[in-house]
């Protein structure tokens, strides 16, 4: 079957998959974790137990703070030492549960075998609920609680589930090394999801950059023999694993601005997701870790590892256990390249979402001086949503908000081809995400306006609806 | 060729006229009846147009202000009590008068006093810096140097110190229009009363984190101790979140909380240097 990619836009970096070769370790744990409360989008979870309190692995010590957030389990067994703000990655104060870990007793009810486990369950909600309390969430990025985006709005289908195994961004090979060593799981997890989404046909979706992973994949779809699920290689451009560009990719549909992904009847999920979907619903393992790599342009290929690692591991605790930091590192990363945040504290703790830890090299990450822009046009040829990024700078600098909006700059997926295609070295994206904000908060409110016009127009069918 | 010349001149003066005889008629037929007081409100305003006072311009300041019962909500905080009692002289209005106001940064967070943890490279904004990330130092709530607000004020009160890294307020050119107050995306500068003879006492800290923490990250951080709240004899200070703040209302700038704060994070300034001991206090 020909390669299929996403039509607009797009760059090709250097994947740079150093790591690639290197099998999934598992970190022993530290003496001390601490749990963010803030680890997925939408409201932050609230705590539930007390300073003083014994936890046990996987036992709940937060719950969620509204419809959009999700449950937070203890990573490891101990004392629950404090709850109060800390710092995370990009060093603003969070609240975090400290346990001075005492062991890794793991609550009852938790299957911790390595069988397989082949058998789908038929009860839809139960496995729903399964998932929401195992706290799952997204793991490509967003960290979107998975349970709500598999429960689509009534009214609404899903007729095709993609698994996103393109992992576009350069350096990162956690979602290929899962791919390559628990693709059995992976693909039961996604024989669940598929269930739970009323037996849509399912497309794992891989680029061809990771061969041995399309190989491991389509083996072991072949081999478990579910009906409906498919390996799809993606030819390799960035951003390919962004929600929008991989359902044009795969199914050849677009989103509309402001849209979600299930209007065109598309639901996609990340391999680690579905690895976490398999875990929770097979295994009644909650959602307390991850795969991470370390790497790097300036650590050596042999220093260059994948971790599995619990949620609330300070970030200097696992770079010290891989070696510490090298001395030629300008920049620690918190995921790709491309979209990861730059680390302002090596104190942070790792959360759910946590995919890497990149040092990258000042030549690599030193940005160079910015000139004028001579409207060359690179930028809107590589924006992949079709945006115009040099005139949404313009409109920037203008202070033209409606223009903007007209503009669609709601519509950045802040995948930064535009900056790293631009040869004057404008940060566009900077000023855009800064622009979409602006703008975002402006489409909100006059929403929630529209709404409250409504609801003082006609009160009673406004409940009775909601009801 | 000359003829062309005089019947182009001839023909384009005739349809002046006509035209402008209609856009006469039009204007005469159309026209629409302002309350001559607003024009002459906005005379008296200082027309630069900040939108300080909350309206889109002066005119609209003029227009909101003549069509209101009473001057209590409008305010031109730039043109301050003298504007404000022209305005009502011709309103006809009673105003009650406002205590002057002036921005003031409540950040002492120089490169000396906090040491850079890491160096920023993307865009020379405070917002974009802000959607970043804390910041280029330890302290994740105060000033991030990209002089946002220099670039929001209008009457050039502000400008940056490269020394200090901090934007420093030109009390004499500060119009109190909060331009800088609504551009600053850490909420930093404040507007408090100007005081007598500009005098006045406030807490140069926005800080909350722990005493421990903030102290770490600057060494002029306030710390949220409580010894101010205890000296003050006025009841003007309280700490909330680790942080002292000082109610300009209360206030009767007696200094005693300046000599009390173990980091010098209460500043006085404007205040006469009468001994040598205060010199540190401007």
């Amino acid at each position: 079957m020909a390669k299929v990619t996403f039509k607009i836009g797009g760059v090709h970096p250097d994947d740079a998959k150093l790591s690639r070769g290197c099998a999934i370790e598992v970190l022993p744990l530290p003496q001390t974790l601490y749990v963010s409360m803030a680890q997925h989008l939408g409201a932050p979870a609230v705590p539930c137990v007390a300073v003083g309190d014994k936890v046990k692995t996987g036992q709940v010590i937060a719950e969620p703070g509204g419809f959009i957030s999700a449950f937070v389990h203890s990573p490891a067994s101990g004392t629950v030492k404090s709850v109060g703000p800390r710092r995370d990655l990009a060093g603003n104060g969070v609240t975090h549960i400290e346990i001075a870990v005492e062991g890794d007793e793991w609550v009852e009810g938790v299957d911790l075998s390595e069988a397989l486990v082949k058998e789908i369950p038929q009860d839809r909600t139960a496995m729903l609920d399964r998932i929401k309390v195992c706290g799952v969430v997204g793991l490509g990025g967003a960290t979107f609680p998975t349970h709500v985006k598999l429960n689509p709005p009534p009214g609404s289908k899903a007729e095709c589930l993609i698994i996103n195994g393109a992992e576009c961004e350069p350096y990162l090979t956690s979602d290929f090394r899962v791919m390559l060593e628990r693709a059995d799981e992976v693909v039961v997890g996604a024989a669940i999801m598929r269930r739970i989404l009323g037996d849509c046909p399912c497309v794992i979706a891989i680029e061809e950059n990771k061969p041995e992973a399309v190989k491991s994949v389509s083996g072991a779809v072949s081999a478990l023999g579910y009906e409906g699920i498919s390996v799809l290689t993606l030819k390799k451009k960035y951003p390919q694993g962004g929600e929008k560009q991989l359902i044009d990719a795969v199914m050849r549909r677009q989103v509309k601005s402001g849209a979600l992904p299930i209007s065109v009847g598309a639901v996609v999920q990340n391999v680690t997701t579905t690895l976490a979907v398999y875990e929770a619903v097979q295994k009644n393992r909650p959602l307390i870790s991850n795969v991470l790599t370390v790497t790097g342009d300036c650590l050596p290929v042999e220093s260059q590892r994948n971790f599995l690692f619990r949620i609330g591991m300070p970030l200097n605790y696992i770079a010290g256990y891989a070696g510490g930091v090298p001395g030629d590192a300008a920049k620690i990363v918190s995921g790709g390249p491309m979209m990861g945040k730059a680390v302002a504290d090596m104190d942070a703790a790792t959360v759910k979402g946590s995919s890497s830890i990149l040092y990258l090299s000042e030549s690599l990450t030193r940005r160079k001086p910015e000139s004028a822009c001579i409207r060359c046009g690179r930028c809107a040829d590589a924006c992949p949503m079709g945006l115009e990024p040099f005139l949404l700078n313009r409109l920037r600098k203008a202070g033209d908000l409606s223009g903007l909006e007209a503009g669609s700059v709601q519509d950045c997926i802040e995948c930064g081809c535009c900056l790293y295609s631009c040869p004057a070295n404008i940060p566009l994206l900077d000023h855009i995400r800064m622009a979409k904000g602006q703008v975002m908060g402006i489409i909100r409110e006059r929403a929630a306006k529209a709404r409250a016009a409504a609801e003082a127009v006609s009160p009673k069918e406004v409940t009775k609806e909601n009801k | 060729m000359q003829t062309t010349i005089i019947w182009t001149i001839v023909i384009l003066t005739i349809l002046g006229l006509l035209l402008a005889l209609v856009l006469y008629f039009i204007a005469k037929r159309f026209k629409v009846e302002e309350d001559p007081r607003i024009d002459e409100v906005e005379k008296v305003l200082p027309g630069a147009n900040c939108g300080g006072c909350g309206f889109a311009g002066c005119r609209a300041f003029a227009d909101a202000a003549v069509k209101a019962p009473n001057l209590d909500n409008n305010y031109c905080p730039v043109g301050g009590d003298e504007v404000m009692k022209k305005v009502a002289d011709i309103l006809g209005y009673e105003i009650k008068a406002k205590a002057p106001m002036v921005a003031v940064l409540r950040c002492n967070g120089s490169c000396d006093n906090r040491p850079f943890t890491n160096e920023y490279d993307g865009a020379l904004s405070c917002r974009v810096k802000a959607a970043l990330y804390c910041g280029d130092t330890a302290c994740p709530f105060g000033c991030l140097g990209c002089g946002d607000c220099v670039d929001a004020c209008q009457f050039g009160a502000l400008s940056m110190d490269r020394n200090t890294g901090l934007p420093v307020i030109d009390e004499s050119r500060c119009t109190a229009c909060g331009a800088c107050v609504k551009a600053c995306p850490k909420k930093i500068i404040e507007l408090r009363a100007k005081g007598p003879r500009g005098m006045r006492v406030y807490v140069d800290c926005v800080n909350r984190d722990k005493g421990a923490v903030a102290r770490k990250a600057c060494s002029a951080a306030c710390i949220g101790c409580g010894k101010c709240v205890k000296v003050c004899p006025h009841d003007a200070i309280n700490v909330e979140a680790n942080l002292a703040y000082i109610d300009f209302t209360k206030c009767k700038l007696c200094k005693k909380c300046v000599v009390e704060c173990p980091t010098g994070a209460i500043h006085a300034v404007n205040f006469p240097i009468l001994k040598a001991k205060e010199e540190n206090n401007g």
